[in-house]
């Protein structure tokens, strides 16, 4: 992977970090200290000068990163799932009042109980690929599941309420 | 009238007028410090009218500002910040100190004002305002621009050679001999840089004696801890916001971020009151005489802080309009160069320093915040577009 991501340091504001993609387009990110993110894209003719800058707060930011970051995770599942019709990937917040909060991956039986792997828990904006049983679940996590469609279901049904 | 009602009066109605100029500034993209002290200029000594009750809360309040303006300025760097910049930065800063400290020593020499003006005036040429460069370069959306680091960097070293250039200043000024004097220097750079060395290696454990997230409690701390290393900085006459600086440094972390952020509002109420202040006691019928040495020395010193800009932009490898951004963003002088001028006249150098330094700052914020658009205008690239074309086809043929 050629990507290299450079930092520079803005001192008294916060970092910036810049991005040349494969055509030669820079876009950087400056991050200011209190949060605050502006988006920068380059100007084609003088490569030294953003054109625009695009400020984003807290939130934005994170639902930006999020489209941009799960588009590329999601579409490397479905190229799983393109060989084999009727298989499905899914993201299941975890409910707050699971029964599985703060058990093991293993308790809830998933695969066993609904024919359907979990291959992957987003917490705190990281990934955490193929957990292993042992893995517990935390309040705010995010299931990534493969599996057919009522397998699925299953498998938000049994971290919402348990087995039945 | 009551002095006490009279003094709210007064206050109440200078702040309300700073307000109105300070929505004007914003709405014409330039910075308020001007216009304060045009207002200032207005009221008090040879202005119009004459302020009496508030005299006194005003000067109390101007030295909080500096006090708090400093400790910010201090807050704003990490330690790591600071030594990076003194890396990667070092060369266009001493660059950035010869080519604008000396026109400002020659004029003062020129005058024959003496030594202590001549090291003042210098100082007043040499600092760029952070605070009006960092907003221009917000509002101009160039904090993404690849010439920005160096113009920071410049900026952070010349905050850096604060800590060290105004205890100098303030143990000449007070030093009657040249022994006396050479002590007072030392004494003042060996007292800085043990708290710089502490402030950046030990900042954490300082750190510590704040609750970071009970907002009282912190303001009061902060505040308190700045104003009493201040005054026994300037006990041992190491200039008072110089201590305000090294405890900005000192608070690093979360700390540091919650006391800004409690201690903003107060400093911008403060910081416009100082230069009010300064605008009050400085003579404005002694600024018209002043005009002329302004501009001019305005002029030489803006052509020198764009080399200086363009230096620092082509050491960081950035190109030709990015080195005229670099250069421009730089010009406009402020609070240390007002800072300076206060340290220099209250210990006795010539009065018409104030005058001079007076309109020197308006001119160089002013016309400092139009020529930071001008790389940006059509007609502009399009001049330096051209010459570069031709400077290719002289090297070509």
């Amino acid at each position: 992977m050629g990507i290299r991501i450079e930092k520079v340091d803005l001192p008294g504001i916060g970092v910036r970090h810049d991005l040349v993609t494969e055509s030669g387009r820079r876009i950087s990110v400056v991050s200011h200290r209190d949060g605050e993110r502006d988006l920068g894209v380059f100007d084609r003719d003088d490569p030294d000068a953003c054109r625009d800058s695009i400020q984003l707060n807290d939130d934005e930011a994170a639902a930006l990163a999020d489209v941009l970051g799960a588009s590329v995770m999601l579409s490397r599942l479905t190229s799983l799932s393109d060989e084999t019709a009727g298989l499905y990937t899914e993201q299941i917040a975890l409910p707050t009042d699971s029964p599985y909060l703060n058990r093991t991956l293993g308790e809830t039986k998933a695969r066993t109980r609904t024919h359907s792997s979990i291959v992957a828990i987003v917490r705190d904006g990281t990934i955490i690929p193929s957990p292993t049983p042992a893995d517990h679940l935390r309040a705010g996590d995010v299931i990534v599941a493969v599996g057919t469609r009522e397998g699925l279901d299953g498998v938000a049904k049994l971290l919402a309420s348990g087995p039945d | 009238m009551h002095d006490t009602t009279l003094l709210l009066i007064e206050v109440g109605a200078l702040l309300l007028i700073m307000s109105l100029a300070g929505r004007l500034a914003l709405r014409i993209g330039m910075s308020p410090i001007p216009f304060y002290l045009v207002i200032g200029l207005a009221f008090g000594e040879g202005g119009i009218v004459p302020l009496d009750a508030s005299a006194e809360f005003l000067e109390a309040g101007s030295e909080i500002g500096i006090i708090l303006l400093l400790a910010l300025l201090g807050l704003e760097y990490t330690a790591t910040e600071l030594f990076g910049s003194l890396k990667s930065t070092r060369a266009a800063g001493i660059v950035d100190g010869v080519l604008n400290a000396v026109p400002g020593a020659l004029m003062a020499l020129m005058f024959g004002w003496g030594p202590l003006a001549a090291v003042a005036l210098a100082g007043v040429t040499w600092v760029s305002s952070s605070g009006v460069v960092a907003t221009l370069l917000r509002d101009l959306g160039r904090l993404s621009n690849r010439e920005t680091p160096a113009i920071l960097g410049v900026l952070v070293i010349e905050d850096l050679a604060m800590a060290f250039y105004l205890p100098i200043l303030s143990a000449l000024a007070v030093g009657a001999s040249i022994l006396q004097g050479a002590i007072g220097v030392a004494i003042a750079v060996g007292v800085v840089s043990v708290i710089l060395y502490v402030a950046l290696r030990h900042g954490h454990i300082v750190s510590r004696l704040f609750p970071a997230d009970h907002a009282e409690p912190l303001l009061l701390g902060v505040l308190g801890l700045t104003m009493l290393v201040a005054g026994l900085a300037a006990q041992v006459s190491v200039s008072s916001a110089v201590g305000a600086f090294l405890v900005g440094i000192a608070l690093s972390g979360r700390v540091a971020a919650a006391a800004s952020r409690v201690l903003t509002p107060l400093r911008d109420l403060f910081a416009a009151t100082f230069f009010v202040f300064f605008g009050i006691t400085s003579d404005s019928s002694a600024l018209w005489s002043m005009l002329l040495p302004a501009f001019l020395l305005a002029a030489v010193t803006i052509a020198t802080k764009v080399v200086t800009g363009a230096y620092a932009a082509r050491r960081a490898g950035v190109g030709t309009l990015g080195q005229w951004r670099a250069g421009f963003t730089l010009a406009p002088r402020g609070e240390f160069s007002i800072v300076i001028a206060g340290i220099a006249v209250a210990s006795g150098a010539a009065p018409e320093l104030a005058s001079l330094a007076t309109a020197y700052v308006l001119i160089t914020i002013i016309s400092g915040t139009f020529l930071a658009r001008v790389p940006d205008a059509a007609w502009f690239r399009a001049i330096v577009r051209r010459r570069a074309a031709r400077a290719a086809a002289t090297a070509a043929g």
